[in-house]
């Protein structure tokens, strides 16, 4: 389509040539209105992603990280969102772009890897075709250059004989299959961002080690910048180059992955730590599940919104809610009137009390997930 | 409190245990081996279309082949009566034998296909251009325009179609082209309402929003990534609907309301053929028509049927 290219008025710098951080998000809030009242998906989120970097953003179900990753991305439905905060990408404001602007930003400055591989393929076209069709879009390739670029691309997310494979459709490839596929995609015309959001939850755990690799991999050849969205906290370990962990729409703590399991502040991130299994556990050791749920985004809980579920929370966690701030390092951000100290809390813990109020959790609103 | 240098070890543990498992392209060769394997395997295995499906094809294509060409073809004059041989059997000379005016019966009823075939297909066609992209757009955008559409097509559609086609036709006046106009505008909200479904179902879905992260328009969404998906079901309900138009054009030549005699359409044939009390001095008038119309309606929606199972996605091997 190389007529959208006449039409191309936003400029972007060469990757590497970025003065500042690529991208900005400033104070993020994305609510829906619903029958029940506002859900609050994301309540104030900022943070910043330098060029080539990888940010981890962890977090349970309903603590807002898919909503914060279409927030970026500008992907919100019409209709029924409150949003504020802006969002600026490489110079651009994102947040005050029409969807016009956004066009020649999405694909091919910034893009996304979607969850379900299994549906977000056309199923009734060639994943040579889909692969193909954004490099006409935004490089203005003709057919047979694009086609071919595409068996370059299957063969560089490491499919065998891509020759042969453009030609197949979804529905012949396995998940781990679909995932290098989508990444293909996403990667086609060389984005300096790509968003994942959750891109290896529906494989199986192995698949997610060589997609994750190989996402690694990539990045480094390509000097992109990443956003790996997930809930778990082993799959950013160790690849993100900073994490934050979100509960219930807020960010509780921020920091350098190093940083954050050696000098964890939030009750919560440690928590989300324990709850992982161990293999070196003898069998028949419980898991360290997080008692109760997050709460209702339509009514937070005053104060601190984990202290219903925290073992050391305060009098002063239930009444006024922490800031994030920083002790020492600049680069540490938490919200926690009493941060763990070396892993220690400086308070006694005390029981969380299992007839605590239950409140129905941001899934029954029906909004959590867009 | 585990130190993290547990939760660090344990990692590379399983990390460890993971690289021992020689999960490397080879083996990802082999599991596309025997993807591709099992794949061609379903191809051979693929249910066959059947005799039926096949007969009904043919016979479609010979009536559409015959009503095209039908001035071409060996034909005698459809209206021209051969006075020394009314109300004969099947002979060498008229192979489905004449009427009660001695008219040529094949003749008449090859030329008669013509109107019901263009009823047929061009009323859908009407239908398909303008209610099936009000339909995708509609399905697509949602919001306003989706709602004042629906609420349009459900005016339309609580009024029922027969009674005004009727009305229209007798104050308009029956002809090929008023009659095709009025049964594709009655056809307009039937495709709007199956298509729009379809759209919506499909608008939600995730390679719709990954095509727009990608930088598509949403007129490209619409063409490239949705109606690709609508197609199965756009086929199978406009060859349903076609046989559904030659049904109401056959309903109204019975009542004296199609094109004027004495051109002959499927629907005249019969009226001919069950009036003046020629059904039982010569019942082939109205057998052969009968049968034509039965026969042509049953193959089309034989053929919708047996598309929709091969190449209904959500059915097969997903």
């Amino acid at each position: 389509m190389g007529r959208r290219s006449g039409g191309r008025t936003l400029e972007f710098k060469d990757a590497g040539t970025q003065v500042g951080p690529l991208l900005v998000v400033d104070d993020v809030h994305t609510s829906f209105r619903t029958a029940r009242g506002t859900v609050r998906a994301v309540d104030g989120v900022s943070f910043d992603v330098h060029e080539g970097k990888t940010l981890g953003i962890v977090g349970e179900s309903g603590s807002g990280k898919t909503v914060l990753a279409r927030s970026i991305m500008g992907l919100l439905p019409p209709r029924d969102v409150i949003r504020s905060g802006t969002v600026h990408f490489a110079g651009h404001e994102l947040t005050a772009m029409d969807d016009k602007d956004l066009r020649q930003v999405w694909g091919a400055e910034l893009s996304m890897i979607f969850q379900d591989p299994m549906t977000a393929l056309n199923p009734v076209k060639r994943i040579g075709v889909q692969i193909a069709e954004s490099l006409i879009l935004h490089l203005d390739m003709d057919k047979k250059e694009a086609g071919s670029t595409a068996v370059e691309l299957l063969r560089s997310v490491g499919i065998p004989s891509p020759e042969d494979r453009v030609k197949w459709y979804p529905f012949q490839l396995s998940g781990g299959m679909r995932q290098r596929v989508m990444i293909a995609i996403a990667l086609a015309c060389a984005p300096r961002l790509v968003l994942a959001d959750e891109p290896t939850t529906g494989l199986d755990v192995t698949v997610q080690a060589q997609i994750l690799d190989l996402l690694a991999e990539l990045q480094r050849e390509r000097h992109m910048a990443v956003i790996l969205v997930t809930h778990d906290l082993g799959v950013v370990a160790s690849r993100a180059d900073d994490i934050i962990v979100m509960y219930a729409g807020r960010v509780v703590e921020r920091a350098p992955t190093h940083t954050l399991f050696h000098d964890t502040k939030m009750p919560y991130t440690r928590a989300l730590m324990d709850s992982i299994p161990r293999l070196a556990d003898p069998s028949g050791v419980r898991l360290n599940a997080i008692a109760g749920r997050p709460p209702d985004l339509i009514n937070p809980p005053d104060g601190c919104r984990f202290a219903p579920r925290c073992p050391y929370a305060q009098d002063k966690c239930r009444e006024s809610e922490p800031p994030l701030r920083t002790v020492g390092s600049a680069d540490h951000l938490f919200a926690c009137w009493f941060p763990l100290v070396d892993g220690e809390s400086t308070v006694p813990p005390v029981p969380v009390s299992i007839s605590a109020p239950v409140t129905p959790g941001p899934e029954s609103s029906g909004a959590s997930d867009i | 409190m585990p130190d993290d240098k547990e939760l660090f070890d344990t990692r590379s543990s399983s990390k460890m245990l993971a690289n021992r498992i020689p999960m490397t392209a080879a083996t990802d060769e082999a599991v596309l081996e025997m993807q591709s394997a099992a794949v061609d395997g379903e191809v051979l295995q693929k249910k066959p279309f059947g005799f039926l499906f096949w007969f009904a094809l043919s016979f479609v294509g010979i009536v559409l082949f015959s009503a095209v060409l039908a001035n071409v073809l060996p034909l005698q004059n459809p209206n021209f009566g051969h006075f020394t041989d009314l109300n004969q059997g099947p002979s060498s000379a008229h192979l489905l034998g004449t009427d009660d005016l001695g008219r040529d019966i094949l003749a008449r009823l090859v030329f008669g296909a013509r109107v019901s075939l263009i009823v047929g297909f061009l009323g859908v066609a009407i239908g398909l251009v303008f209610g099936g992209s009000a339909g995708l757009v509609s399905g697509y955008r949602g919001g306003r325009l989706d709602i004042a559409l629906n609420a349009f097509s459900f005016i339309i559609l609580a009024f029922p179609a027969i009674v005004a086609v009727i009305a229209i036709v007798t104050f308009w006046g029956a002809s090929l082209f008023h009659i095709t106009i009025i049964l594709g505008i009655a056809t307009i909200p039937l495709m709007y309402r199956v298509i729009r479904a379809s759209s919506l179902a499909f608008a939600q879905r995730d390679f719709v929003v990954a095509a727009k992260t990608m930088g598509a328009t949403n007129t490209r969404i619409v063409l490239r990534e949705i109606l690709p998906n609508v197609i199965p079901v756009m086929v199978t309900f406009s060859l349903i609907t076609v046989a559904g138009l030659i049904v109401i054009e056959g309903t109204l030549a019975f009542l004296g309301l199609s094109v004027a005699l004495p051109t002959p359409s499927w629907g005249n044939l019969i009226n001919e053929g069950s009036s003046n009390g020629l059904l039982s001095i010569n019942p082939l008038i109205m057998l052969w028509p009968a049968m034509a119309m039965f026969t042509l309606l049953w193959s089309i929606n034989l053929i919708g049927d047996r598309l929709r199972q091969r190449f209904d996605l959500r059915e097969g091997v997903l």
